[in-house]
């Protein structure tokens, strides 16, 4: 699994990762057989976006004028789920552990070196032309940082019609303004702010904005970066309330990539988490939070701090020692396995694949679900003793 | 793995300590900016205590206040444009606003230090971290460039920085956030001070790095009997370690409390908000609550209390008169210590 560049696909791996369906490849010969599948609606509840075994590394080269390659840094080293429609899937983890680069490549804004992206059937990280334009047009994006996410110099009628302009068949020209002021209405600002530019606005109107932007194509997914972070405590709540009623009027499916586990418990049908690159343990909001089984995951969601003192001290707190290794060096075996306190020498030299652990196997109990890990172990670390 | 439980034990006042009354006292504080658009009135009037060993969280969203204060204690506020029309801040019975520039300097550093949020950007990128915390060392005590070099070692393994030795002649760049934020508060606790001001010290970092060093800190506090001002807006980390907060808006403290009543029974519907819309990573609730409405602008404060055009529970009199922040009381009369709230209905936001 270490030397999954190299090797190409494991077949193996894909087989041991149960909580991913299989595909139905949709053969497209030609351009418009594959915008026709990609416009086709999916009903919901089915799978809309299917990763297989992302990975992305980043080249360290040295040299000037003859560059050789020294390394990689291994951002996203396969990673595997399923996006249904309709839902949301939270993506967690530190910084560091590839979450954003996965929010990149899924918007094809970088170039995956290995692994497969199917949106309907169709692996996204190969198309081009016309077919990836319809892709992107429905797959959209709401970036992190309200303040430098929009441009200063365009006004707020600009910046939510600009994708007007690259996709002129959603609103003919004369239509947009009308457009523009429905989105800012749907968001819940005031449609004769349209004239206004970025700075006479909040953070948290700003955020609104942004979302107004991703939406104005109509997309199915919109990709989640850290939307909310940025943002203060009474704004956040505002803001979480908005992208889930559109998500209600809209029928859309969220990727929601955050740091915050109890925004993303709050939203999320589904959580996966990360760390280094790889998914450590992924499974609905209430197998993930309550019933938790790889040693990572009881780390993070024990660290977080509870607003409540009562409810903190019957708490037990795992604090992590060091810091997450350098994914241009990752450990071997369980990436994890420094920082583990379960780790033992089989932790070196073994990869734990993503499955439903042996000892849950066949049960129908919240703790059957994947983990990563050679030694899960249900623990209870969010609810006080 | 180690599992943090904080002792609820005393710490014994410093010793050679002649002096018994608060730590630091800040008395009607007022800061403002003068700025194009008018006069931001970003603090109006803040009153505070802070005792030694004690820990003081001040709670509030951007714009509430709580960093400006934090800075007119420090003395590093940017005059002009700030400028602190009234007001008064005594540490350890002595007013620091009437002190001269000289004489805030020694107590700059020595004994209040502060910890500042983003440590890439408060730490100079082209000096050594060695060279950085031993300025501290050849500044106030006159040490030799070898001698505060030891002294910075010495202080880089008290935050527990592996392999200071090795380290101490790294850039700020060569570190992870955590570690940084070790150097910033190894910076801080270097003259071993009796106040620490920390402002959002973890706002930057991941969560498990977050704890490390909110335990730290807690550590190093209890260790040297500080007092500590942690100014945050995560209502998580203050549960975790204050003892008492103050919660600001619009640059009044709108209720002050003990961490333990604040989460219980708030008394002032600003908090109430607050506790409200934030989720809960041990229940999944449907719809979050949230306070409708932006914060107010400080050039333009609302008439009466500053909060009332988002309040649900304003009336015609919260928007003519100031509610003063009185003591709150049980609903017998009996006094509930430490507890104040700035709102006209608090007795109806405690007892519902």
């Amino acid at each position: 699994m270490a030397e999954l560049s190299k090797a190409g696909e494991p077949q193996d791996a894909l087989d041991a990762t149960p909580n991913v369906t299989d595909v139905e490849v949709v053969d497209a010969h030609s351009d418009a057989e594959a915008v026709a599948a990609i416009e086709a609606p999916v009903e919901r509840g089915e799978p809309i976006l299917q990763v297989r075994n992302l990975v992305k590394h980043f080249p360290l080269t040295q040299g000037i004028l003859f560059k050789r390659q020294i390394g990689a840094v291994k951002a996203v080293d396969g990673v595997s789920f399923d996006l249904y429609q309709g839902e949301t899937l939270g993506i967690v983890g530190e910084s560091g552990c590839g979450k954003s680069t996965v929010a990149k490549l899924l918007m094809t804004l970088e170039k995956a070196t290995a692994g497969e992206v199917f949106y309907k059937g169709q692996d996204i990280t190969k198309l081009s032309g016309r077919a990836l334009k319809a892709v992107r047009r429905n797959i959209q994006m709401v970036f992190q940082d309200p303040y430098t996410s929009l441009n200063p110099r365009m006004t707020v009628g600009d910046i939510i019609g600009e994708p007007f302009d690259i996709h002129p068949d959603v609103a003919p020209k004369g239509d947009r303004r009308r457009k523009v002021q429905e989105l800012l209405d749907v968001v819940g600002l005031n449609p004769e702010y349209i004239n206004r530019y970025p700075h006479q606005f909040s953070g948290g109107q700003r955020q609104r904005i942004g979302i107004a932007r991703g939406l104005a194509l109509n997309p199915e997914i919109i990709i989640c970066d850290e939307p909310v972070s940025a943002l203060d405590v009474s704004v956040q709540a505002q803001v979480i309330n908005l992208m889930e009623k559109l998500q209600d009027e809209f029928n859309l499916s969220y990727i929601f990539i955050a740091h915050d586990l109890s925004i993303v418990r709050h939203i999320s049908d589904r959580v996966g988490v990360m760390y280094l690159g790889k998914m450590a343990e992924i499974g609905t909001d209430e197998q993930i939070y309550d019933h938790p089984t790889h040693p990572y995951t009881q780390a993070l969601l024990s660290a977080v701090p509870v607003p409540d003192p009562e409810a903190r001290e019957g708490r037990e707190r795992i604090i992590l020692t060091g810091d997450v290794p350098s994914p241009a060096n990752p450990p071997s075996g369980c990436r994890f396995r420094t920082r583990c306190w379960k780790a033992q020498d089989k932790c070196a030299t073994e990869v734990p694949l993503l499955a439903v652990p042996e000892r849950f196997a066949g049960q129908d109990a919240p703790a059957a679900h994947e983990s990563a890990c050679h030694f899960a172990e249900e623990k209870d670390v969010v609810h006080a003793a | 793995m180690t599992i943090i439980d904080k002792p609820a034990d005393v710490p014994a006042p410093r010793a050679g300590d002649d002096f018994d009354g608060p730590l630091l006292e800040v008395r009607d504080l007022h800061v403002e900016f003068h700025t194009r658009d008018g006069i931001a009135k970003a603090v109006n009037g803040v009153n505070y205590t802070v005792n030694a060993g004690e820990t003081l969280a001040v709670l509030g969203e951007s714009g509430s206040g709580k960093s400006v204060t934090a800075q007119a204690i420090m003395g590093i506020l940017d005059m002009p444009p700030g400028r602190i029309p009234k007001g008064e801040i005594f540490f350890r019975g002595e007013d620091m606003l009437r002190m001269s520039g000289e004489e805030r300097r020694k107590i700059r550093g020595r004994k209040i230090a502060m910890i500042f949020q983003d440590a890439l950007s408060s730490l100079n990128p082209v000096l050594s971290v060695g060279y950085q915390l031993g300025e501290m060392f050849r500044v106030h005590q006159g040490l030799s460039k070898k001698d505060a070099k030891l002294k910075a070692i010495e202080l880089m393994d008290r935050v527990r920085i592996p392999a200071a030795k090795e380290r101490v002649g790294d850039y700020p760049h060569q570190f992870s956030g955590g570690m940084r934020q070790r150097i910033m508060i190894a910076m801080a606790l270097a003259l071993e001070p009796e106040l620490i001001i920390a402002d959002e010290p973890t706002t930057a970092l991941d969560v498990t790095v977050q704890a490390q060093v909110m335990d730290l800190l807690a550590e190093l506090q209890r260790e040297y009997n500080m007092g500590l001002i942690l100014i945050t807006h995560d209502l998580g980390v203050v549960a975790d370690v204050a003892d008492k907060i103050a919660v600001m808006y619009a640059g009044r403290i709108v209720e002050t409390a003990p961490v333990h009543e604040l989460y219980k029974r708030p008394a002032h519907p600003y908090t109430r908000g607050l506790l409200d819309s934030i989720p809960r990573l041990d229940q999944k609730g449907q719809e979050l609550y949230a306070i409708k409405g932006l914060p107010p602008n400080l050039t333009r404060i609302p008439s009466g209390c500053a909060f009332n055009p988002r309040c649900p529970k304003a009336q015609d009199i919260c928007r003519t008169e100031v509610p003063a922040l009185l003591p709150v009381t049980e609903r017998d009369g009996s006094e509930l210590a430490g507890r104040g709230s700035a709102c006209h209905f608090w007795k109806e936001t405690i007892h519902g």
